[in-house]
C-alpha cells in the first residue's frame, strides 16, 4: 500500500485518521515491509469497520492482515452496546471460532524420527480431514444440545479428554450464553456427521519440533522446550459454523435498514447488541464456540489414541486452544474507566497480558499463549501476550502467517505431487486426500510468517516466545 | 422429471480471485443461467467437473428480497446440500420468479479417492457480489466463496 496514506505514529503503528463516515480512526500494526506489500483492501475494510455504530477507539488490523469479507482477515473493533454498538455476523465470518490448539507430546526429535512415517500414516487414517469426510459421532437431538452447550467440558464429560485439559482452553472449555435453540435445523444438520473432523482449506493437524525459544522464562511457565515435541490442531466450527454465519448475514443484511444501519459494504451485516436479532446471534455464535471447542477436543482424543499405539510414553497435555474468528464480551479499561465491551477478531488472537483473571494459575504470570500457525513448510510460533496489548489493540495479536497469494495463483505456480516431494526431502512429511489442496495452500503463498511475529513482538501485541516447525502434517 | 444430462448449459463461467479464497462468476443469455454458470464455477473450485456423474437430484427453493440476495442464497443453499448430503453437483436447472427462486440440481455422493476434493466450500460471502446485465444483454452473476 502506499504509505502516504498513513500517519506513522511509531515505527509498528499506522493510522488512517477518521475522514468521510469514520467514527473512529484505523490503525495497522505492521513493519514498513509488511505494509508495503499489504493488499489495498485491507485499507477499504478498515475504513468500513471505522463507521459502524458504537465503535470504540479504533479498527484496528494485526500484521497479518489480507483482504477478507466486510472486516480485513486480522482485524479487531470493540462496540459499546451502551452507545449503539453492533455485532456483526460478516465481522466474525463463516469459520466461527476457528483456532489453533496444541498440545505437549513430552517427547524428543530422536523419539519421533524411528516412527515418523508410520505415526503420519495412522494420523492420516484416524483422523477424517478434507470434503466428503465424516466423524465416527452421531449426535441426536439431545446430544447436540449438549454439545452446544457444553463445548470442551461435554466432550471431556463424554470421556474424550481430561478435566485438566479444560484449564487450558479459552472460556475454560465452555461458552456461557449459548443457546442452542437460535442455531437453525440446517445449521445442526450439517454437524452431524461432523463432530471431530478437521475440515479443509487452511485447516491442517501437525507434529512439530521446538526449534528455537525465543524467552527463555515464559517458555519455561509454558513447558516448551528447544528439541521437544508437540502437537498443533488448527480447525473450527464445521459446517454448523458455517450456516449459522450463513443464516445471520443474510438476516442482518436484510435487517440493517429496520436499525438504521448503513453498511458500506453487505458483508459488514451487523445489528444493535441491544436489539432482538443481535442478541439471537450471540446465542447462535456462542453456540459455535462451543461446537469449535468440541470438535478440537474430540480431535485431541483421536490424536492421544494414535500416539498411544505408536508411542506410549507420550503424553499429550494441553499448552492452550485458542480462538481466532469469535465476538466476545470482555472487560477492558478504556482512557482510566473499564467498560465492557464486545470485541470483535477476525483472523485475530486474543492475547491477554501478564496477570489477567481469565489465564489459568500456572499461565497467569507469564501471559496468554497466543498459537500462531504458519505454512506447511515454513514454521509456526508461541507467542504470549503483553501487558500493552489491552491499550494497543484490546489484547489481541496475530493469526497466522497470512496469504500472500491467491488460490488461484498458487495452482499456477506449484503442483502439489512437487510440493509432497519437496517438503519430503526437508524431512516434512504430507498427507493429505487432495495434491491440489496441497498447491492451493503451498509454503510460498503464504507471507513470511517470521516477519509477522517479528511486527507482533515489535509493535508491542505479544511477545515471541518459541518456534515451531512441522514433521508432520495431516492437511484437510 | 427433465434430465439433467439433456439440458446443455448456455453460457460460460470462471474463477476471479480473492487474496485467500475464490471468487466464481458465470455469464448467461438470461439471470437463471448465469446462476446455473456460477453453480458450475463453484463446484470446479471443489473439484474436477468430469469426474462427476449427475445420477440424482435435488430440489431447492429460495427466496430473498433482491437478485444479489438471491444468488448467495441459491450458492449457499447448494453448499447446504453438498454438506448435509455428502453430494457434488454438476448439472443445474434454475428458474427464477420475481424474489423466489425454484431449481434442481444433479450430481452424486462425493466419493473421496475418485473426486479427490481439494477444498469445501463454507458458504458464499457477499464479497464482490453483483448480478447485472451489460449493454450487449447477458447476464453476470458472481461472488466470492468461503473456502
Amino acid at each position: 500500500m502506499d504509505l502516504n496514506l498513513f500517519t506513522r505514529r511509531s515505527e509498528y503503528e499506522w493510522e488512517i485518521p477518521p475522514h468521510g463516515a469514520m467514527r473512529v480512526p484505523a490503525i495497522i500494526y505492521a513493519s514498513e515491509g509488511l505494509i508495503r506489500e499489504m493488499d489495498q483492501k485491507v485499507y477499504e475494510q478498515s475504513v468500513n469497520v471505522a463507521t459502524l455504530p458504537g465503535i470504540v477507539k479504533a479498527a484496528y488490523a494485526m500484521p497479518d492482515a489480507h483482504w477478507g469479507y466486510g472486516f480485513p482477515i486480522g482485524g479487531v473493533a470493540a462496540f459499546d452496546p451502551d452507545e449503539g454498538g453492533v455485532v456483526s455476523a460478516g465481522g466474525v465470518g463463516f469459520d466461527i471460532s476457528c483456532g489453533v490448539r496444541c498440545l505437549h507430546t513430552g517427547l524428543t526429535r530422536a523419539d519421533l524420527l524411528p516412527v515418523q512415517k508410520e505415526l503420519a500414516d495412522m494420523l492420516y487414517d484416524r483422523i477424517p480431514a478434507g470434503m466428503g469426510s465424516t466423524g465416527a459421532i452421531r449426535l441426536d437431538d439431545r446430544e447436540m444440545e449438549a454439545m452446544l452447550t457444553g463445548g470442551a467440558r461435554w466432550a471431556v464429560e463424554r470421556g474424550w479428554g481430561v478435566p485438566a485439559d479444560l484449564e487450558r482452553i479459552e472460556e475454560r472449555g465452555q461458552m456461557q450464553g449459548a443457546r442452542p435453540g437460535n442455531v437453525s435445523a440446517q445449521a445442526k444438520r450439517r454437524q452431524r456427521d461432523e463432530m471431530g473432523t478437521l475440515g479443509s482449506g487452511n485447516h491442517y493437524l501437525e507434529v512439530q519440533e521446538v526449534t528455537s525459544i525465543h524467552d527463555e522464562a515464559i517458555a519455561g511457565a509454558f513447558g516448551l522446550e528447544r528439541g521437544r515435541i508437540v502437537v498443533m490442531i488448527h480447525c473450527g466450527s464445521r459446517g454448523l459454523g458455517h450456516q449459522v454465519g450463513t443464516d445471520y448475514l443474510k438476516r442482518m443484511a436484510i435487517a440493517a435498514p429496520d436499525h438504521r444501519i448503513t453498511l458500506p459494504d453487505r458483508e459488514l451485516a451487523c445489528a444493535p447488541i441491544n436489539s432482538g436479532i443481535g442478541q439471537e446471534y450471540l446465542g447462535a455464535m456462542r453456540a459455535a464456540i462451543n461446537c469449535a471447542l468440541a470438535n478440537r477436543q474430540i480431535l485431541t482424543d483421536l490424536v492421544r489414541k494414535v500416539f498411544a499405539e505408536i508411542l506410549p510414553r507420550a503424553e499429550l497435555a494441553l499448552v492452550y486452544d485458542v480462538s481466532h474468528n469469535t465476538c466476545k464480551a470482555e472487560a477492558h479499561r478504556v482512557d482510566g474507566g473499564e467498560r465492557r465491551l464486545f470485541v470483535h477478531r477476525k483472523g485475530a488472537t486474543r492475547a491477554f497480558g501478564p496477570g489477567h483473571p481469565d489465564l489459568p494459575e500456572p499461565l497467569r504470570a507469564a501471559g496468554q499463549p497466543v498459537l500462531i500457525g504458519g505454512s506447511m513448510g515454513t514454521g509456526s510460533y508461541v507467542l504470549a501476550g503483553t501487558a500493552g496489548s489491552e491499550e494497543r489493540s484490546f489484547s489481541s495479536a496475530c493469526h497466522g502467517a497470512g496469504r500472500a497469494m491467491s488460490r488461484h495463483q498458487a495452482l499456477r505456480t506449484w503442483g502439489g505431487r512437487q510440493v509432497i516431494d519437496e517438503l519430503a526431502g526437508r524431512g516434512i512429511l504430507i498427507r493429505s486426500p487432495s495434491a491440489r489442496g496441497v498447491a492451493e495452500e503451498a509454503p510460498g503463498a503464504y507471507k513470511d510468517v517470521s516477519a509477522v511475529v517479528d511486527a507482533a513482538d515489535h509493535a508491542g501485541l505479544a511477545r515471541k516466545v518459541a518456534r515451531l516447525e512441522p514433521l508432520v502434517c495431516i492437511k484437510g | 422429471m427433465v434430465d439433467g444430462k439433456e439440458s446443455p448449459h448456455r453460457g460460460r463461467w470462471e474463477h476471479f480471485p480473492h487474496a485467500a479464497d475464490v471468487g466464481v462468476r458465470g455469464y448467461g443469455p438470461t439471470e437463471a443461467e448465469a446462476f446455473e454458470q456460477a453453480a458450475l464455477a463453484m463446484m470446479a473450485v471443489i473439484t474436477d467437473l468430469d469426474t462427476v456423474e449427475p445420477r440424482e437430484s435435488v430440489r431447492i427453493h429460495c427466496e430473498a428480497p433482491n437478485d444479489e440476495l438471491l444468488f448467495a442464497d441459491w450458492l449457499n443453499a447448494l453448499v447446504y446440500e453438498m454438506a448435509a448430503g455428502r453430494m457434488l453437483f454438476r448439472r443445474f436447472r434454475v428458474r427464477i420468479d420475481g424474489t423466489r427462486l425454484d431449481a434442481q440440481a444433479w450430481g452424486e455422493p462425493v466419493d473421496i479417492s475418485r473426486h479427490r476434493p481439494a477444498v469445501e466450500v463454507k458458504g458464499a460471502t457477499y464479497t464482490a457480489l453483483r448480478v447485472a446485465r451489460d449493454g450487449s444483454g447477458e447476464w453476470l452473476a458472481q461472488t466470492v466463496v468461503d473456502v
